[in-house]
């Protein structure tokens, strides 16, 4: 592969891959209220 | 915690992890596995990235966050939510309702296919020429005539297909939609990993890379290049057709949405790009074992993965793994998502009549699944698919965005009241970027897109087929979607049905 091609896979991992680590980080450190029960599915 | 008896229990995701593996379930489909990878090749290779991370953040993720907006606020399915907006703009949720019909018509259709050839991969019964094969022997396409001669290599398996189908359907929000997500989408992730890592050491994957991620800059120079980013986006995040409205609404009240949308978001698209990877490696062998270039054997849709991947598979070492771990991961992406589809039908269905979900679910999915068989089992079945999928999604799907998209903005005006609602318990906060971005920037983008669209559509034939077919089961269809979802609007809720969203979670629990 070219460099510029791999620069460019590289890139895209880590926008997109890294981005989805990000939110799941964001997503777990956060500690907003979370319902305590759960209801019931009929 | 005090209980107010309601009209009816509508079911709920137990927690926020269940609602993001079902939306990512959702979003992730068959677009993602055989036509992002061709859009992306076409679109500049490495150099695409760019516009596609501007139309993930700047349409994307916002239109996603105002469907979670409006299902999480109002607490229904995509009519009854409309209806609680304004009662003018019902419509809009059964015209989308109605959308969702036609695709989950012939979705079954490709899943069946799929699940085929996860048998079809051990006896390679494509033999020599797999294109042959698989509008020859396999579906014995009669083109240009629309015929009711059943094909049993579809049928069976279609029939199975629809019987697993409505079995999850009726288990429920949780138990049933919730649950095959969260057990479909690692196991789709495992299957898809595999064959990554398979098609990375097959000869020929390193040009097939090459393929995908050369930089071609001058493309982004190329308004269609843009264009293309934005409708990979679109098509490919099952935004704007009533989806993400229903689901939002099965989650509860304090739920970190604007969070979750995020994650949901970049999971799509982090498969997409495994999915490019796993796809050009794959391709790359196959124009090195043909003698070929690359550029020779790039394919999209079915092409790709009923006579590329067959070809694939019957030159690679292991084939028969790689088939199976292919097609499986397309029944597996497939069936969450038809999951989907099929619960914005009968999430509507029950608010309407206010019925059971078993009964809801029965009397929405068997005269679908008896229609679907009808239409797609035959010899015929391929031909009326390929227009319907085309038209549907431009003259459906985007339409009713748009329409949803300006009805909410400009005709009830709630989209800054929709960022305080997300921005409640969210760990991120929609501020005036999302308002401008969902009120101007947006529609602006889907407006271009449809209208580049249409006059594709109107000046070239699709597909040279015949144009009473594209007349009937293309724009006819489309048509049909949105004479349905006003006619459908017509009739009054019942008078337990309010229609007002509920205050609190309680309200919905009987």
């Amino acid at each position: 592969m070219t460099p510029d091609a791999i620069a460019l896979m590289l890139v895209s991992m880590l926008v997109l891959w890294g981005g989805l680590g990000a939110a799941i980080v964001n997503i777990v450190r956060f500690k907003g209220p979370e319902p305590t029960e759960s209801m019931r599915d009929l | 915690m005090t209980t107010v008896k309601a009209p009816i229990d509508r079911g709920r995701f137990s927690n926020k992890t269940v609602f993001i593996m079902a939306a990512i379930g959702s979003a992730v489909g068959l677009g993602n596995i055989w036509r992002f990878p061709y859009v992306a090749y076409e679109g500049g290779g490495g150099a695409f990235i760019l516009p596609y991370l501007v139309a993930l953040l700047v349409a994307g993720i916002p239109l996603l966050l105002l469907d979670y907006a409006i299902g999480h606020s109002q607490r229904g399915s995509a009519p009854l939510s409309f209806a609680r907006l304004s009662r003018r703009l019902e419509f809009i949720g059964w015209w989308q309702v109605a959308i969702c019909v036609v695709i989950a018509l012939y979705y079954a259709a490709i899943l069946a296919w799929s699940a085929q050839y996860i048998g079809f991969s051990f006896t390679q019964a494509w033999g020599d020429d797999p294109e042959a094969f698989l509008f020859g022997e396999f579906l014995r396409t009669e083109a240009g005539a629309i015929t009711f001669d059943f094909v049993p290599a579809v049928l069976i398996p279609m029939a199975i297909i629809w019987a697993v189908t409505i079995a999850v359907m009726a288990l429920g929000v949780q138990k049933g939609v919730g649950a095959t997500s969260v057990i479909f989408i690692p196991v789709l992730l495992i299957a898809f990993g595999a064959l990554v890592v398979q098609a990375l050491v097959l000869p020929g994957a390193v040009e097939g890379l090459q393929s995908l991620f050369a930089p071609n800059w001058s493309a982004l120079l190329d308004p269609a290049v843009w264009a293309s980013a934005f409708g990979q986006i679109f098509f490919s995040l099952s935004v704007g057709f009533g989806i993400m409205i229903t689901y939002a609404s099965y989650v509860g009240r304090k739920v970190d949405m604007t969070g979750s949308g995020f994650v949901v978001g970049f999971a799509n698209s982090g498969f997409e790009l495994l999915a490019g990877i796993g796809v050009f490696s794959a391709l790359g062998f196959l124009a090195q074992a043909s003698g070929a270039a690359v550029a020779d054997v790039v394919s999209a849709g079915i092409g790709l993965a009923f006579v590329a991947f067959p070809a694939i598979i019957s030159q690679a070492p292991f084939g028969a793994l790689l088939g199976v771990l292919f097609f499986t991961s397309l029944v597996l992406a497939g069936f969450t998502s038809l999951v989907s589809i099929l619960e914005v039908v009968i999430s509507a269905v029950r608010d309407k009549l206010e019925l059971g979900r078993v009964t809801a679910t029965l009397v929405v999915t068997v005269p679908m699944a008896v229609v679907s068989i009808l239409l797609f089992s035959t010899t015929s079945g391929v031909v009326v698919l390929d227009i319907a999928d085309y038209f549907i999604n431009r003259f459906g799907i985007l339409l009713v965005a748009l329409v949803a998209m300006l009805a909410v903005a400009w005709g009830v005006r709630r989209v800054p009241w929709f960022a305080e609602h997300m921005s409640r318990y969210s760990s991120i906060r929609l501020g005036r970027w999302w308002v401008a971005l969902v009120m101007f920037v947006t529609p602006v983008l889907i407006l271009f897109m449809l209208v580049q669209e249409a006059i594709t559509a109107i000046t070239v034939p699709y597909e040279g087929y015949p144009a009473w077919m594209l007349g009937v089961f293309g724009w006819g269809v489309a048509a049909a979607a949105l004479v349905a979802g006003v006619l459908l609007a017509i009739p009054g809720w019942r008078p337990t049905t309010p229609l007002e969203a509920p205050m609190h979670d309680e309200e919905v629990i009987r």
